[in-house]
């Protein structure tokens, strides 16, 4: 591969491009509601209206507006159909010829979609995700190009630490300094792997990125691996994700035609692999060290950092990890310029998140925002607020590392130091609105329940913690606790916070931590008197 | 349990030869064990592509896996069990997932489990004793935007209630396996 055959590719799909574009949306949310068999029907639909020459039908990635699917965009004129049952198509391929159809519109005016700011997920539901050309059409793999030919591997780590960029993992490391670290560690065997076990529930920003836009993906993994000087590359994937992992596979197979992968990339000295390993169900892998030990085929349990990744990692060796998202940042920074990516944002968080929204909220699907953004613009505006005349209560961030940040916090911006400090993280994205129906301490039990199931077991705190944490909250929640059990239970979530070994026992306490910051009265109110004490004096606070 | 006969030694290497029961599976599995080099980190690998020949793992499968990588059998059996998604028992002939993410959860995904735990006498995790129906749950299938969701046999229904979730599954009870 070389410029020219890039741009000859480029300009060979939009010579190809014909009248009327129709897309339909054939990511996972809108495919569970027969969104495959609408396509077909529209393939259908074009063919019996003798359309074909002026009609293209293209199955894309996410096209966001999730609880509508399955959706279907026709341009010109830009007409947002949802809902879409097979038995629609005829009358909206009619439409193109100025027919009518019953199909409900959707508004693309809305602030769902005009808040958003799409560089992540820029090609989202816009490109064909099983066809690089479609890829290439869109700038794709031009990055990858003008890194390898006109930047030297240092320059490209400090364009990264330049932009800003931070880990979309959760925790926030800069990229550039990771990078940088990965970089300088002598080694004649490095490793790059993409973090893409989507563990947390109610996060599904990595699996729509895979399933819309998997060869950005891959252009960002190759661009790093040049930066540090890795030549092989692992992608780990939840089994969970069977669409995600084909698509991966199939771009995989794409980029090494095209020679984007394998040896001499765009015919420099450059050469790097990639590999798919498939995890198998357990979310501590989404832990660095605990990921590398299963894409080695042992358990998945982490161990104690340093050393870390950078210095030894897989097999050893140094090995970066990086989030999907993080790696899907990479090509549009290196496009437009770290001072680009540095001037969206706030000071300390620069670009957009992505953010799966889902809960009691009438729009769910897939936002992606500029960091600062206030919670509040993005459950009301964009989410339309609570549906059926609820309230909304409280947004639930981080997943089971996170806290829940209570309805008179709304005003506060989106960014990783000020989700921090009332006690709930950015997390990888999930983002869960919850109404004045849910329990907040048993939102806190489920959320206990699924670490004291997750816990690998290694460490004692984390072990044993959770289950008697669990064991608490569902005292509490059956009305047989006392003031002391609550005493019990706050001294355990400090001492699992502060002695477990990896992240996850690290976290766990978090979401009673939260709740019992912001609504404590909720668990004093299921507690029982002490035993031997007057019923309607609330015993005083063990010191 | 065990429906697989451990396989005898072969030979002083450790190195298998098909299978003993003449189970063409065997064979298949072996060849996609040594296109993998043998290499002891695609142990993973090699129990995913076990489990969707057999559809679970036992005992003498993993012993069998364990021969062909040539790593021991606790190593094997301590990867298998470690995994959610590895099962070590056989599972029903249709399988009722239902997700219990967080979006699901607060969406009423429980009351869901409870339905179909009561409909079908099993506890989540089961199989029904004619082998009819596995009920599952999932910790987050990344469907949140079509809350609460099930998957019936690999296909993901949105927005289920008890009662549509009772009506899917209603033919898997009552007719026993096939």
């Amino acid at each position: 591969m070389v410029l020219a055959e890039l741009v000859e590719i480029k300009e060979r799909e939009r010579a190809a491009q014909k009248r009327v574009l129709i897309t339909c949306c054939l990511a996972a949310g809108c495919m569970s509601s027969e969104a495959r068999l609408v396509k077909e029907a529209l393939d259908r639909a074009v063919k019996a209206a003798g359309l074909e020459n002026d009609v293209e039908v293209r199955g894309v990635g996410c096209m966001k507006l999730c609880c509508e699917g399955p959706l279907v965009l026709i341009d010109p004129p830009g007409a947002l159909y949802q809902k879409v049952r097979p038995a629609d198509a005829d009358s909206l391929v009619g439409t193109i010829r100025g027919g009518t159809t019953h199909v409900e519109r959707g508004d693309l005016n809305s602030p769902f979609f005009t808040k958003q700011l799409a560089i992540v997920l820029e090609n989202c539901g816009i490109v064909d995700p099983e066809r690089i050309e479609s890829y290439i059409a869109r700038d794709g793999y031009v990055a990858l190009r003008n890194v390898l030919r006109d930047m030297a591997p240092s320059e490209v780590v400090s364009e990264i630490t330049k932009s800003g960029l931070r880990g979309r993992g959760g925790a926030g490391y800069p990229t550039g300094l990771k990078w940088a670290t990965v970089a300088k560690t002598q080694s004649t065997k490095k490793y790059v792997i993409c973090n893409a076990d989507e563990g947390d529930p109610g996060a599904f920003m990595d699996r729509s990125v895979l399933e819309s836009d998997p060869h950005r993906v891959l252009e960002g993994m190759i661009i790093a691996a040049y930066a540090v000087g890795a030549d092989q590359g692992y992608i780990y994937v939840r089994a969970e994700y069977p669409l995600a992992i084909a698509r991966l596979q199939t771009a995989i197979r794409q980029a090494k035609q095209h020679g984007l992968l394998g040896s001499g990339i765009f015919e420099s000295p450059f050469h790097f692999n990639v590999e798919i390993r498939i995890g198998a169900g357990a979310f501590v892998c989404g832990e660095e060290t605990a990921l590398m030990a299963s894409v080695e085929g042992r358990r998945g349990q982490p161990r104690p950092r340093p050393p870390y990744p950078a210095e030894s990692g897989l097999f050893g060796q140094p090995t970066l990890i990086n989030n999907v998202e993080t790696f899907a940042n990479v090509p549009p920074i290196i496009r437009n310029g770290a001072g680009w990516f540095a001037g969206i944002g706030t000071e300390k968080s620069k670009g957009t998140k992505v953010f799966a929204l889902a809960g009691k909220v009438r729009n769910t699907g897939l936002i992606e925002v500029p960091m600062g953004m206030p919670l509040r613009e993005i459950v009301e505006d964009m989410g339309g607020g609570a549906p059926d005349g609820g309230r909304i209560k409280a947004v639930q961030t981080g997943g089971p590392s996170g806290g829940c940040i209570p309805a008179t916090h709304l005003d506060t911006p989106v960014d990783y130091e000020s989700l921090t400090k009332l006690g709930s993280i950015m997390g990888s994205g999930g983002m869960i609105v919850m109404d004045e129906r849910d329990n907040m301490v048993d939102v806190a039990r489920f959320f206990m329940e699924f670490c004291m199931d997750e816990s690998c077991g290694k460490c004692i705190p984390c072990r044993a913690g959770t289950v008697q944490m669990h064991e608490l909250l569902r005292k509490i929640l059956a009305r047989q606790a006392t003031v002391r059990d609550l005493a019990t239970l706050e001294d355990l979530c400090d001492l699992v916070k502060h002695t477990s070994l990896c992240g996850l026992g690290q976290t766990a306490p978090n979401p009673v931590l939260s709740t019992l910051r912001f609504f404590r009265p909720e668990y004093l109110a299921l507690l029982q008197p002490e035993p031997g004490k007057a019923a309607d004096t609330p015993a005083p606070q063990p010191a | 349990m065990s429906t697989i006969a451990t396989p005898k030694q072969t030979g002083p290497s450790g190195a298998t030869a098909g299978h003993p029961s003449g189970d063409k599976r065997f064979k298949i599995l072996e060849v996609f064990i040594k296109r993998q080099q043998q290499r002891q980190d695609a142990l993973i690998e090699v129990l995913h592509k076990a489990q969707e020949l057999f559809g679970f793992l036992d005992d003498g499968l993993l012993y069998f896996v364990a021969q062909g990588l040539r790593l021991p059998p606790s190593r094997v059996y301590g990867v298998a069990t470690f995994y959610h998604f590895f099962k070590l028992k056989p599972q029903g002939a249709h399988t009722c997932v239902v997700c219990m993410g967080t979006a699901c959860y607060v969406k009423g995904a429980n009351r869901i489990v409870e339905a179909l735990e009561q409909a079908a006498g099993i506890k989540a995790g089961g199989t029904t004793a004619d082998g009819g129906m596995s009920l599952l749950t999932a910790r987050c299938i990344g469907a949140c935007g079509i809350a609460p969701a099930v998957v019936y046999d690999d296909v993901v229904a949105p927005r289920q209630t008890p009662e549509s979730a009772l009506e899917r599954v209603k033919g898997w009870l009552n007719h026993g396996a096939r």
